[in-house]
């Protein structure tokens, strides 16, 4: 069989879609989130980087790095957050974060 | 090594971003002390900007302004409508600086790395305005988003700020994730990253593929998210009754519209021959907006919460000037949100005002019989919240008379009922704020009023709702000027 364009789509598909449930299903823990943002990220890169493969265009090549070093930041200024929020609250837990309603 | 092109069109924005790299210098060698210096850094910095936006010398090497000029390669664009938004942002910016002038001093926050992240944000969303790329898009949009995070959760020893930023932080990321996703489809099926080529391929029918339309629709869905449209607005209420009250009226001014500036720009020319395919999804944010801003905004009792039902809505009426497109939706989305703008942010200037006994409120009733306790307070509300309500002598009525006028010549009949129907739901909450103020007892004194940087916003605020509708040629040549020079 040979490896072609879908199936680097499907992969990056799936694994945005575990990503998007990641935040979204997830009851238990912060940090699962921050993970599945950045599986998220991942699997674009995914896309990115077969699209740019198979069209022979460096488009592709160039966004992934600038969203590896973009997301680079944004993991750290996210754990900074959370670590600040964890001096608050004591704990991590998704269901506790709930001060706002509404 | 920059080329001269470049250099003259980002002008203004290699300035800011050497200037926030200055102010960042002097914020760790020398810690508090210098925070109000930064401040006036920062603010002088826009001032200087604005300057270098319209200045003659630069002017004449874009030609006058007549067509867009481009620099990075295609990367960036600098054109009548990009220089409006940024004079837009610049004035937003300044202002909500100046909202939180002693803010927190008083809460003990005082830190100076508050105006270095105003810089860095404000040079993110002029990045945004100028995208012509979705390279830089999203950095213009990635650099907007890290420093607001932190912004959100700037007062880090209270619980209700840093789980606004860790909520604003959650969300947001999943909005660019979103975006990312969408920008590779759309490379992925059209090969280009491009606006321009973009533009030509869709006008041509020569790119049109389902992959570039679902793509599309992940953009879409993010840029709602980051514009707080429904159904994506949720993260809105929370953050803007969690962040700090300067930075909350940061939030509803500037990256508001960089978020919508991009939204057009996207919309109106790289996807203006899909335009069959995307007008019914902002036609639903559209409409989503005005109603669930409207009615989700009768039962709220803290003034913040409230003012971020009003932006919700606000979102609502924006969109109907995309929807109506061309020149004219370009003019009245920037006529209504630089009224919006200086509206929102005199309401804040407002809630700043707002202390009693040493500690800030923030709910309805605190303002109760505020006209006798302090009458000019209340007038200026009554002026802010009469304007936001639309009622005709204030600014906010033609805001919302073009943008209701545009769309009727449009053809958009149902779209203008819905709107004018939910700006009358959401009179209730405005006027409700004038009755509370003027018709309930009073509950005491405030403490005396903050410095005079609260003071000026208010002033500035109040004056223009009322100025503009004396004098509104400014404004609208201005707006017409920069909507000729749309490409869309």
């Amino acid at each position: 069989m040979i490896i072609g364009l879908p199936h680097f789509l499907v992969v990056a598909a799936l694994l945005f879609t575990i990503g998007v449930f990641g935040i979204f299903v997830n009851r238990r823990n912060i940090i699962v989130i921050l993970m599945a943002i950045e599986l998220m990220l991942l699997a674009v890169n995914i896309n990115f980087v077969a699209f740019s493969t198979y069209q022979n265009n460096m488009v592709g090549q160039i966004f992934t790095m600038i969203i590896l070093t973009v997301a680079a930041a944004e993991a750290a200024i996210g754990l900074a957050i959370l670590v600040v929020y964890f001096r608050n609250r004591g704990d991590i837990e998704v269901e506790h974060a709930n001060m706002m309603k509404g | 090594m920059i080329n001269p092109q470049t250099f003259m069109v980002a002008l203004p924005e290699i300035l800011i971003a050497l200037m926030g790299l200055l102010c960042l210098i002097l914020a760790a060698a020398c810690g508090p002390r210098v925070t109000r210096h930064i401040g006036i850094l920062a603010i002088a910095t826009f001032a200087l900007a604005g300057f270098l936006l319209f200045c003659h010398f630069r002017m004449r090497f874009l030609l006058n302004g007549a067509l867009p000029v481009y620099g990075f390669g295609t990367q960036f664009v600098d054109d009548s409508f990009a220089r409006y938004v940024k004079a837009v942002i610049l004035g937003a910016s300044a202002l909500s600086l100046l909202l939180s002038w002693s803010y927190f001093e008083k809460d003990g926050d005082h830190r100076p790395e508050y105006p270095v992240l105003i810089i860095f944000a404000t040079l993110g969303m002029m990045l945004m305005a100028s995208a012509s790329n979705f390279i830089s898009l999203y950095v213009g949009l990635e650099l907007q988003s890290l420093p607001l995070y932190v912004l959100a959760a700037f007062r880090r020893d209270t619980l209700k700020s840093s789980e606004a930023g860790l909520k604003y932080f959650a969300l947001g990321a999943l909005s660019s994730g979103l975006l990312l996703y969408g920008v590779s489809l759309i490379y992925g099926f059209a090969g280009t990253t491009d606006f321009v080529s973009l533009a030509i391929g869709f006008r041509d029918h020569t790119l049109i593929h389902p992959g570039v339309v679902v793509g599309m629709v992940f953009v879409c869905a993010a840029l709602a998210f980051k514009l707080s449209g429904v159904p994506f607005h949720m993260w809105a209420p929370d953050v803007y009754e969690g962040a700090p009250t300067p930075v909350t009226a940061f939030f509803a001014s500037a990256p508001k519209l960089a978020a919508l500036a991009l939204f057009t720009r996207f919309l109106l020319e790289p996807m203006n021959g899909l335009a069959s395919q995307w007008h019914q999804i902002v036609f639903f944010i559209s409409v989503a907006s005005m109603l669930w801003g409207a009615f989700a905004g009768l039962v709220q009792s803290n003034l913040k919460r409230l003012l971020a039902y009003s932006s919700i809505a606000n979102v609502g009426y924006l969109l109907v000037g995309i929807l109506v497109g061309g020149k004219a939706g370009v003019q009245v989305i920037l006529i209504y949100f630089t009224i919006y703008a200086l509206n929102t942010l005199g309401a804040f200037a407002v809630i700043l005002c707002l202390r009693r006994n040493g500690k800030s409120t923030e709910e309805i009733t605190d303002l109760s019989g505020l006209s006798k306790t302090n009458p000019v307070v209340a007038l200026v509300m009554t002026v802010l919240m009469f304007s936001m309500a639309g009622v005709p002598p204030m600014a906010g009525f033609f805001g919302k008379y073009f943008v209701f006028l545009s769309a009727i010549d449009a053809g958009l009949v149902p779209l203008t009922i819905i709107g004018v129907l939910s700006s009358v739901v959401t009179a209730y909450y405005y006027l409700r704020i004038v009755k509370v103020m003027y018709f309930d007892e009073p509950i005491g004194v405030l403490d005396p009023l903050p410095d005079w940087g609260v003071k000026t916003v208010m002033a500035i605020s109040s004056l223009s709702m009322i100025g503009i509708t004396i004098m509104p040629s400014p404004l609208i040549d201005q707006t017409l000027k920069a909507a000729r020079g749309f490409i869309g």
